[in-house]
């Protein structure tokens, strides 16, 4: 099963060059340049991670990031960053997110972080479903 | 003093860079904007004269006048003494005249022609009077025909004498001294008296010079003076004490005639300056003179000038050496004050140079990073096309091509990360940081570090460190940039120190030591500059502790290092518990 993965920046070329390199590992790839764009295209699908570029005109990625962890709580963020403090870092953490790359990323530990906002939202969906068979059993107890 | 002209820009801006690390260049002198030795002397000088020259003056003034009123006090003073002098010698003369006019007037010629009576009229004089010692009765044809005394002058005729001729013109006759038949000083008195019946006779007598001796002898004079007579020649009438006996002649110059009593200035034959008083007694051939020792009489005054002089000399060696004391001391603190001046400019300078940089460093990464970005993922696709290809997966060439953009992208990120942390949100509020807590959470990044090279990290905390007001974030930078710094100095195995704890009220300190590689004092004076790296290809691009420095300035702080090569370094943290004065952010 490959991860659904939306990719947000405001460098087109940028998020179409990372988009085609993760397609060919395998990852099921879409892309947006603005994070209003991003918002919209979140509720419209049902993406497992979302790598949000931090700094954007409009809706910047610690906005976006808590608007996506509003709506969908169980979709995980990986943040990149131009510019990374321990400061933006903690802060994205607080908000949610899985993962802080500072930019130029790797592809490796991007795809790494990937990954694990995959399995860790598997685990998420998992206990979600398996408190939903409880609750059936428990209401429709045969 | 100047900058070496040289044609490669690049020289000059790294020779200005090396000479700001060495405080005590000559270049650093131009700096000190007062000419302190010149002031110095200026002031020292201004403060001598302005102190030393009224009382000098008026010391001088003093000095004059009073000297003056002291001369004028005793010149008035002798012309008293000889004028009252003048008067009872005078009076003496003039008394023993006056008995002599009597006699004449009160006896008849007959009785004057009488010798007994002449006899007995001596008698009654010298019963009254002392001094005479004869009487004689001379006739108009100069004949003494009746003489009454100790020798035998009886028909004497002193008809060819001076004296008789003086006598027969002014009625009354005095003498010079003269030693006389007996060896004895004495003057003669003689009286006219007219006839009735035309012709004259003269009464003629002697009187021992002892009554003028006793008179002037008895005279007690200020300044070792001297009273006596002397006749309009200089010859002495009366002896002196110090001018020579009776009927020798003065060693000084005979005093022009006046009518009043007169004072005068001179000096005597050594040379020894004089005050000579003296007045013409009328009527007679005297002069009497008294003539004083003006050393001698200036002596109070001298002594008094003496000790005001004395004062005055100890008062300008006091105020000079006040003075001289105090300008120096003035000086010395404009000295260091002006040192305090230079070395503050010279900080500020640093610290705005550093910041200048930063700015111009995270602007320009800023810029650089998104088309790093892109060509980083162009490269990866690139590497990527050509590993899913089978034309040019076995490439090496190409490949190594693509490795070395992958590599090189990655060196200019690495640059761009360090440049980028200089640029900072500026609306971050101090908020209350517990050093502790903060220094835990910074050692949890290198916690799988440590544990790998097993490098020992302690930690110690003094129970009173207070909670301090900063910016947590670039707080943590600081301690991470530090504590990384140390992390790359300690070999496998080694130690690092962190101690945090109170220095005086209103400021902490936080210490991290190192027993690593330590540095050269030439490193250590470069060290918090941009660029300046000691990790050599071990990755470091120069920039942490400079980022380091200018965040602690930023949050009011200092931060300075001590090393020894070989020995381990110790990098210092002090920060203010209140939070730094312009609210932890300028930019």
């Amino acid at each position: 099963m490959s991860e659904k993965v939306l990719l947000v920046d405001d460098e087109e070329e940028f998020t179409e060059t990372l988009a085609e390199r993760m397609r060919t590992r395998g990852m099921d790839v879409s892309t947006t340049n603005s994070g209003a764009n991003a918002l919209q295209m979140v509720d419209d699908e049902n993406f497992d991670v979302v790598v949000l570029d931090l700094k954007m005109p409009g809706i910047d990625g610690l906005e976006a990031l808590k608007r996506i962890k509003r709506r969908r709580p169980d979709i995980q963020v990986v943040l990149l960053t131009g510019h990374a403090t321990v400061e933006k870092g903690v802060e994205a953490m607080k908000q949610g997110a899985l993962e802080f790359l500072e930019k130029p990323v790797d592809l490796a530990s991007l795809t790494d972080a990937i990954h694990k906002a995959k399995a860790t939202k598997m685990v998420l969906v998992e206990k979600e479903t398996e408190e939903r068979i409880k609750e059936i059993l428990h209401h429709k107890g045969w | 003093m100047k900058q070496p002209f040289t044609s490669d820009g690049r020289a000059g801006v790294r020779g200005r860079l090396e000479g700001r690390s060495q405080s005590d260049l000559p270049v650093e002198s131009r700096r000190y904007s007062l000419n302190l030795r010149r002031m110095w002397q200026l002031t020292a000088l201004l403060m001598i004269i302005v102190s030393v020259g009224p009382l000098t003056v008026m010391t001088a003034i003093d000095y004059r006048v009073t000297e003056a009123s002291a001369e004028s006090e005793i010149l008035l003073h002798t012309s008293r003494v000889v004028s009252n002098t003048k008067m009872a010698v005078e009076f003496s003369l003039v008394e023993r005249m006056a008995a002599l006019d009597f006699i004449v007037e009160d006896n008849s010629s007959a009785e004057l022609h009488d010798c007994a009576r002449v006899g007995e009229i001596l008698e009654n004089l010298q019963a009254s009077f002392t001094g005479f010692v004869d009487l004689g009765v001379i006739d108009s044809s100069g004949r003494q025909f009746c003489y009454v005394g100790p020798y035998d002058l009886a028909g004497v005729n002193y008809s060819d004498q001076a004296w008789f001729e003086d006598v027969q013109q002014v009625a009354t006759h005095v003498s010079d001294v003269f030693p006389g038949f007996r060896r004895v000083p004495h003057m003669v008195i003689a009286v006219r008296h007219d006839l009735p019946g035309g012709g004259f006779d003269v009464l003629r007598t002697s009187v021992e010079t002892s009554l003028l001796q006793n008179l002037l002898s008895n005279l007690e004079i200020s300044g070792e003076g001297d009273a006596f007579v002397i006749n309009r020649e200089g010859i002495l009438q009366t002896s002196s004490r110090r001018h020579g006996g009776v009927l020798e002649s003065l060693d000084l110059e005979v005093p022009e005639v006046a009518a009043a009593t007169r004072v005068y200035e001179t000096l005597d034959p050594d040379g020894v300056p004089l005050i000579v008083g003296y007045s013409y007694i009328p009527n007679t051939p005297f002069i009497l003179m008294i003539v004083k020792q003006k050393t001698a009489l200036m002596e109070p005054w001298s002594a008094t000038r003496r000790q005001l002089i004395g004062l005055l000399a100890a008062s300008i060696s006091i105020i000079v050496l006040v003075v001289l004391g105090v300008t120096s001391y003035l000086v010395s603190k404009i000295h260091w004050a002006d040192k305090q001046r230079v070395a503050a400019l010279h900080q500020t300078e640093y610290t705005n140079k550093m910041a200048s940089l930063g700015r111009l460093g995270a602007g320009v990464a800023h810029e650089i990073n998104n088309p790093l970005a892109i060509i980083k993922e162009k490269a990866g696709l690139i590497k990527d096309l050509f590993e899913f290809s089978d034309r040019y997966a076995g490439d090496e060439k190409l490949m190594g091509i693509v490795e070395s953009i992958l590599s090189s992208v990655d060196r200019c990120s690495a640059i761009t990360r360090r440049l980028l942390t200089f640029a900072r949100d500026t609306d971050t509020e101090p908020v209350a940081v517990d050093l502790s807590e903060t220094i835990t959470e910074v050692l949890g990044f290198m916690g799988k570090e440590a544990e790998y090279r097993s490098i020992a990290v302690v930690v110690e905390i003094d129970d009173d460190t207070p909670v301090i007001s900063t910016n947590k974030g670039r707080l943590q930078q600081i301690l991470l940039n530090v504590v990384n710094n140390a992390f790359a100095a300690v070999e496998n195995g080694g130690r690092i120190e962190i101690a945090a704890g109170r220095e005086g009220p209103d400021r902490v300190m936080i210490r991290v030591t190192d027993d690593g590689c330590g540095m050269s004092e030439a490193q250590r004076a470069r060290i918090f500059e941009p660029f300046f790296t000691t990790k050599g290809g071990r990755g470091g691009v120069g920039l942490g502790l400079s980022i380091t420095y200018s965040l602690v300035t930023e949050l009011g702080g200092t931060v300075s290092v001590e090393s020894e090569l070989g020995e381990g370094t110790s990098f210092q943290i002090r920060l203010p518990v209140a939070g730094s004065r312009n609210g932890g952010a300028v930019r």
